[in-house]
Parts: structure tokens; sequence; C-alpha cells
């Protein structure tokens, strides 16, 4: 066995090895107890890491230290499962325009001072350090983000052909993986882009159509019940979103709503 | 083979599947025959579901808007994280929507083939009988599959196919059928059918009157570790890949939830089949946490190319057409670069080993695009795969449009789980197991674009009918938490807990996985010997001794602590590790993504002994210090003719 991958794999290629960087990183034992930021060195950080294999190491040493490490959210590391998403230098996700675990550290040079923080939102309680809950975009999605099919009642698949352009545009508003990035980059803590991208991909689809109204006045009545801000189209939302959402699910889910309303459709109490 | 590694205890049989009747009715037949709860009883009936994927989020709330009770266990934030949201290529179904020839008997018979001969003809059947719905219930809640101008679904071809078979959504088929599942799930919270355990992971069965009737389960959050009980419990919290340490699983994905119920009773099957997938970012470094695959559906329209020479390290670019080796068109004309998946990996393993492999450590080979951009234009193939190439250049800092893409085998998913029957019930009564966690479909190897066929089938359809058979007898006596099983199995867990903690050695959770993950891909990865995997047991038996006197875990577990997690999840990794080597140990063939090095024909093909072999291998766990027992299922093939697998 000769192709043995896990060990001695050397990137000879690699010029910028072992960067020395600075964190500051927000702690906080649980939501009863104030945070702080705290300041940690790591050192032989490879360009080629992730950002959250940069966290790893950090924890690996507070782990043998004796130290707690520091609690973060993750999973696939593969950008697609939404889990991570922390505040790097004020911007949510970091420098790139994509998810956490999908920024390199290549993106950062030897001597940086990075910080390090949570989701900004008081709809977003942090639960310890960076990790928050987000369970409030569930509850968005509970008040109408779905088509009522319940299981063995569709039709055939090729019953209703769909025009390409709408099945594109709404696959391109589904892609939203539901980081919260788009509410901890705005300034007012609004998940307009967020419900938005949700009440696009239904209701750009026949399927969509006879809940169309009620989505979406339901879906924005719980938005404003779980705290989230009010939109005022300032557009950081999209250009820190991971998956491009665009801001013109915004408008669609305006004139989505104005429709219903005139149409006479209330949000459930 | 020695005896003190295991025993052989009575063969098992799967019989709920009706064979008196032809296989094409076999399924129909089993439902009329299987009795039902009538909507009143339901609504007295409560059923755990731990796991949100396709087969658990499917299932959940199917049962909830079928009248149940259902309580949903997830260890993410929202269920809409858990790792099926990562498949990427497709989701096969028996449409013939491209009318080249396809039919529910040849999805049948290719996945039986794909699976070398080593999966249940019955359930194969049925899985594909079934497709056909999955799509039809997907459209219907919005999954946004790739469409055709005409408005209708598009169809490419797959891995071990000749047809186009496959739907998808650009490159994001599992998020998409996912979120279909998620918004049903949602919507049965919303009414309440369905009670939510965010952020809580099952660490233990609780077997009453030898029914499953409930789970001990920690919510993370809080630490709190409590009991749960229901008429039926059902897991669906899918494979252990992640026993390797890296692979293509999240970071979360375990084995806990599977391996306390095989503690508990539940055989587990054919743990030993892992699937490698071809096409992965190769590894950069030891501080790596996980590998990223891309979808093999790049292999459709790219070239899987090395170095004649060994040891030529010219850029790719620079490497002339006629000193290039495209090893799989060369070595399989007929299915050329769509070979499946266990041969496409086995053979970039062995150029690497040829010394022909291209990039860090020469663990790599080219899939190149270049053709494709010529055939097609650069705009078409964006179109195709643009998510993929991004995804690519954001890990690797290279641009696949200009530098062929390097890609190396990875571990990617299991096709061994718990053992079940025709009705998806495990060896322990009323607990089901459903999705990549059950071994039931795909045999020693799963066909591309099946996993997400078969996670829906189970959830939406297969789970849903087979479990009324069983609670028709319910509900049953109510147990809670004073009960002693409940009792003994709290107390249990607590005591793990406290250990893992109180242990105070000098190893991380992590550094344990690591060495396990080596020592497993090194020695039950993708060529196994009779020497290497002796070697693997004698060292993870020690691993074992070294975890438990020499860990170290900080904090409490009346907190968040993801150290703790890991650390639980690692112990059982461990304990699993031993049972795969003792299972790929004792299977002296090869067969599909498990291949013996002792057993391949002068081509270097796997060769399968049907006459030894053609059995499930259902391992039962025994108390400490004694070898586990093996069970065997004989594979009965009355439909598709046992045959040496040829993709030339």
């Amino acid at each position: 066995m000769t192709a043995s991958m896990q060990s001695s794999v050397g990137n000879p290629a690699d010029s910028k090895r072992g960067m020395n960087l600075t964190l500051r990183i927000w702690r906080q034992k649980d939501p009863s107890v104030k945070g702080k930021m705290v300041t940690y060195k790591v050192t032989d950080i490879s360009p080629d890491m992730s950002f959250l294999e940069m966290l790893d190491v950090l924890n690996e040493q507070l782990i043998m230290q004796g130290d707690d490490p520091v609690a973060f959210d993750h999973d696939c590391r593969e950008g697609i499962c939404g889990m991570c998403g922390l505040m790097i230098n004020g911007q949510a996700h970091g420098p790139q325009q994509t998810t956490t675990c999908q920024l390199h550290m290549r993106s950062f040079k030897d001597g940086d001072k990075i910080d390090i923080e949570p989701w900004r939102s008081s709809a977003f309680p942090v639960i310890k350090d960076l990790a928050v809950d987000r369970r409030a975009f569930d509850r968005i999605i509970q008040a109408g983000g779905y088509i009522s099919v319940p299981t063995g009642t569709a039709p055939e698949a090729h019953a209703t052909p769909v025009p390409k352009a709408d099945s594109d545009a709404a696959f391109d508003a589904a892609t939203c993986i539901g980081c919260g990035a788009c509410v901890a980059a705005c300034p007012n803590a609004s998940s307009m882009l967020f419900t938005a991208a949700k009440v696009t991909h239904l209701g750009l689809l026949p399927q969509g159509q006879p809940e169309r109204n009620d989505r979406v006045v339901n879906m924005v009545a719980q938005q404003d019940r779980e705290g989230f801000g009010g939109c005022t189209n300032i557009g950081e939302c999209s250009a820190a979103c991971p998956k491009g959402i665009s801001m013109e699910t915004i408008s669609r889910l305006n004139h989505d709503l104005l429709g219903a309303l005139r149409a006479g459709a209330r949000p459930k109490s | 083979m020695p005896l003190d590694l295991f025993t052989v205890g009575d063969p098992i049989a799967d019989t709920k599947a009706p064979t008196d009747v032809p296989i094409g009715e076999r399924w129909s037949e089993r439902q009329f025959r299987g009795r039902l709860v009538n909507p009143a009883n339901r609504r007295k009936m409560t059923i755990i579901v731990v796991g949100t994927g396709l087969a658990g989020g499917a299932a959940a709330a199917t049962l909830g808007e079928a009248g149940y009770k259902v309580k949903s266990f997830w260890y993410q934030d929202s269920p809409r994280r858990a790792h099926s949201v990562a498949a990427q290529g497709g989701i096969n179904a028996a449409k013939n929507y491209r009318n080249d020839g396809d039919s529910v008997h040849r999805l049948f018979y290719d996945t039986v083939k794909g699976g070398d001969f080593r999966a249940r003809e019955n359930n194969v059947h049925r899985l594909a009988e079934v497709s056909v719905n999955i799509i039809d219930q997907a459209v219907a809640q919005g999954v946004p599959f790739a469409r055709e101008y005409g408005g209708l679904l598009d169809n490419r071809s797959f891995g071990g196919t000749q047809v186009s078979r496959t739907f998808y959504a650009r490159g994001q088929t599992g998020q998409q059928l996912l979120y279909g599942a998620y918004q049903a799930l949602e919507r049965q919270i919303a009414v309440g059918s369905v009670e939510q355990h965010a952020r809580t992971e099952m660490l233990d069965l609780i077997i009453v009157d030898g029914r499953a009737r409930g789970i001990v389960a920690r919510d993370l959050v809080s630490g709190e570790i409590s009991t749960h009980f229901a008429d039926a419990v059902v897991i669906a919290s899918g494979g252990y890949s992640n026993v390797f340490y890296l692979s293509t699983n999240a970071k979360g994905s375990n084995t806990t939830a599977i391996w306390r119920a095989h503690k508990r009773g539940a055989y587990f099957a054919n743990p030993c089949y892992t699937q490698i997938h071809p096409t992965c970012i190769p590894v950069k470094g030891d501080y790596q946490s996980k590998l990223t695959l891309m979808s093999e559906s790049l292999r459709n329209d790219g070239r899987v190319w090395v170095p004649k020479e060994r040891g030529d390290d010219r850029p790719a670019n620079d490497i002339p057409e006629d000193e290039r080796d495209y090893y799989l068109e060369r070595l399989y004309p007929a299915f050329g670069n769509l070979v499946p998946r266990d041969i496409a990996s086995r053979q970039a393993k062995n150029v690497c080993d040829e010394g022909r492999g291209v990039g860090p450590g020469g663990l790599g080979v080219y899939l190149d695009f270049a053709e494709a951009i010529d055939r097609l234009g650069r705009p078409a193939v964006e179109a195709k795969y643009g998510n993929l190439f991004d995804m690519y250049a954001q890990i690797t800092g290279e641009d696949p449009y200009v530098t062929p893409m390097r890609i190396f085998p990875a571990v990617h998913y299991t096709m061994g789980g718990l053992w079940v029957d025709y009705d998806l019930q495990s060896t322990i009564p009323g607990m089901f197991v459903i999705g990549e966690a059950n071994f039931s479909d795909h045999g020693a190897n799963r066909l591309g674009a099946s996993a997400l066929m078969q996670g829906l089938a189970d959830g939406y359809f297969v789970l849903p009918s087979t479990i009324s058979s069983y609670l028709a007898d319910g509900p049953f006596e109510k147990v809670d938490e004073s009960h002693p099983a409940a009792v003994e199995a709290l107390q249990g867990v607590q005591q793990q807990t406290q250990k893992l903690l109180s242990i105070n050695g000098n190893r991380t959770p992590a550094s344990f996985h690591r060495e396990l993950g080596q020592l497993m891909w090194d020695f039950c990865g993708m060529e196994r010997t009779d020497e290497g995997l002796r070697k693997a047991i004698d060292r993870i038996r020690e691993i074992r001794q070294e975890f438990w006197s020499d860990l170290k875990v900080g904090g409490d577990w009346h907190s968040f602590n993801q150290t703790l997690e890991h650390a639980g999840r690692v112990a059982d990794f461990i304990e699993l590790g031993e049972l795969m080597c003792i299972d790929a140990l004792h299977r002296n063939e090869s067969c599909g993504g498990h291949f013996r090095a002792e057993s391949q024909t002068p081509e270097g093909e796997a060769l399968r002994d049907d006459e030894n072999f053609a059995y499930v291998a259902a391992w039962e766990w025994t108390p400490e210090s004694q070898p586990p027992v093996l069970h065997k299922e004989d594979l009965v093939y009355e439909y598709v003719h046992l045959a040496q697998r040829s993709y030339k």
C-alpha cells in the first residue's frame, strides 16, 4: 500500500508557509454572561488551510493547555450546509464572498490581526462563544415556506411543464443555505433576503401558486415577530451572501406582498 | 480463520418479502398483506425518528402527515443541515423520459449488477419501482430540477449505466431534495404533529420487553441527558465514513446512533463495504479536516489521465497528447470514464502506485475538460458544472477552466449498516433503520445517484407503509423514565460521559480520530490484505486501550461541549473500526468496494467467490472480551444471472 493519503503530504509548491497570526475572538460562556474579546496567537499557519482548520489548530492547543476551546458551529465544511458563519474583521464570512468553511488562509498574510465574532443579531442569540441560535429561520419556513403536498398525493412529474427560465430563476433563489450571513451583514439585522429567497423560489413555480399569497404574508409576519429588523434596501445582505442570492428576490417579495395584501390575504395570528 | 476473532451463529433470513409471487408484485403484495393502523389509532402512537436527512426528514414528515405523533431528533441547529444537503450529482428514477430503453427492470438490473451481486433482489426491485414516485413527489414540492427549453425535466447519464435516468438540480441535487423534505417537515412541526429536538444527540436505545421503546439523548446545548419514549424508533442517522477521519462526510456525521443500537442487539451487516469516491479534491496537508467531493457527473465530460512516464513533473498543459495515458478509456473502451466508482478509484490508486500520480506527493490524477470546452464551448461547461469548478478553484487556488483538475479517491459512502428485513426493521422489534444507516440496497458498491433515491424511497414510501404492520399491535404499554430499562440506559450514558471527562490524559479526541482514520485508510481502504487487516485489528485494540486511559477532554457535561461530543463519537468509531476489519478479513473475496488483494483476476479486477460468499454478513455484538458472532443471510438470485462484472 503506497498510496497513503493522510500523512507525509507536504506541499513543496508552498512558498508562503508558516504565517503567524494574532486572533481576537469573542468568548462568552453562555447567554447569561457578558462576553468579551480575548487575544490568541497561532503560529505556522499554512495558506492552504481553511479558516476553520486554523481554528481547529487553536482549539487543539487550548485543549492541551487545559483551556476551554472556542465553540463554533460547522458541519459539512464544503460550503453547502449553512452551519458555519463568523464575523471576520467585521465582515460576514470574511473577505471573500463564500462560507467561512470555504475561506482559506491564503486570504490573509503573515502578521495579520484577525477579529472573530459571532453573527450580530438579537434574533440570533449567542449559545456559546461563536455559536448562535438560528432557529428563527426555521420558524419563518414553518410560517409558509413550503408547498402543501402530503407524500403520495403528487401528480405525474411531467403533467405540468415549467418554463426553463422560471425553473432556473427558482433554482437560483432556492440555493439559499440559511446561514444567516444576510442578517449578520445588514445594519438593521433584517432577514429579508432569506425570506425573499424562499418566497421567490416557490412563487415562481406553478406548484407554488395556490399558497402564494398566504405564504408571503405569513412569512413576513413571522420575521417581524422574531425581532429581525426592517429592510431598507441597503444591499449588504446580497453582497455578503455566499450563494449570491440577488436583491431582485426582495423586489419580488415586495411585489408579491402588495399583491397579496390587495387580494385580501392577512397573516394568521 | 482463527476462532478468536469471531464465531459463527445461526443463519438468518429476510422472511417478509413474499417470494411466492413474481418479483414485480412483491412490494404491492407485501403492502396488501401487511396490517394497517386506522387514522384514529395513529393519533395514539408515538414514533421517534433520529436524523433529518433525506430518509429521516422524509419519514418524519410523512409519518406526521399520516397522523402519528412524531418526535424528531437532530444534532445540528436545523434539520436543513443534514449531510444529504451535500449530495451533488443527482437522483435516479426509471421514468424513461429519454425513451432510451430504460425501465424499472433495467434500473433494478443495473443496481444489482453495480452492487456486484451482494444486494437483495427484492429490496432493489422495490427501490426501482418506487423511484418514479419520488420524482413526482419532489416536483410537486417545488424542487427545481433542471429542465429543457420545452419545460420538461432534463436527465443526464451517470457512472455504471448506459441510459440517461438521472434527474438533477445543477450540482446541488441533494440540497434541493433535502429542502423539499425539510419544508414538509417544518410544515408538520408547525401543525404540531412533529415535536422537534434540535441539537440533540441519541446516545442509547431503550428496550422494554424485547421492543425498542425509546432513546437516551443529550441536549448538546444544556448538556442535559434525558430519556424519550415511543411505540417505535426509526434510526436515520446516516453512514459511518468518518471512521476514516478524512472523508467527504460532514464533520459531525457519526456512527453513534447505529453503533449503540448495535450494542443493544441490532445486527450490523457488511460493515466493511465502503465506497471510495473517485473524484475528490486531493489532500494538501496534515491539518486537513475533511475531503471535498466533486460530483462524478464531471466524468461525463472530463477525461481522466496521467502522464505515460513515471515522475513526469511537467505542468499538465505542457504534456503533449501522445505522452498522456487516458487509462480508463484505454482499459474500459465500452464505459470509458464512466466505469463504476470502485473501478475508477482503484485504477487511480494503481497509476499512483506506479509512480505516475500528479500533484503533491504524487497522489492525484488529472480530470481534464479541455476537450469538452472545445466541443461544447465554455458557457455550456459553465452551465453544467459551474458551481463545481468554482468550488475547486476556491479550495485549491487553481482555475480548472485553464489547468486540468487534480482528483484523488476519498471515502464517501458506506454500503454497510444495521441489518434490516424487507420491512426495514432491525433485529430489535420496533426499531427500524432507513437510508444510509441500513445496509439494504446497494450490495458491495453503490451506483451514483442512488443514495438520494434510496433515502427518499425509504423515508417517503417504504417505511411509512411497513411500520404500520408493526404498530398494528400497538399502542404498547406506557413506559416512562422510572422503568428499570430506562434507568439503566440513562445511568449507563451518564457514567460513560463522566468517564470520558475524568480520564484527563494527554491526547485529544481528534488525535485518536486521526490515528484511527489513517490506520483504516491504510489497511481497510481501497485494497485490503489478510496481513494488513490483522495488523490493523491489533493496533485498533491498542488504540482503544490508549483512548480510555490517555484521553483529554476539558469542561463538563452540563454545558455546550463540542470536545465531549467528539470524544463519544470517536469511542464508537474505534469499536466499529475493529468490526470493519474483522468483516473485511473474513470476507476472503473481492466484491464491489471491498477489494482483497488475494482475490483478483489476472487483469487485476475484483474476483468474487460466489460459492463461499454470496451472503450478507450480519454481526451480533457480544459483551466485552467475547468475539462477535457472524450470522449469514444467503443471497438468492432468481432474476439477475450471477456474472463477473464487466465494463470493458
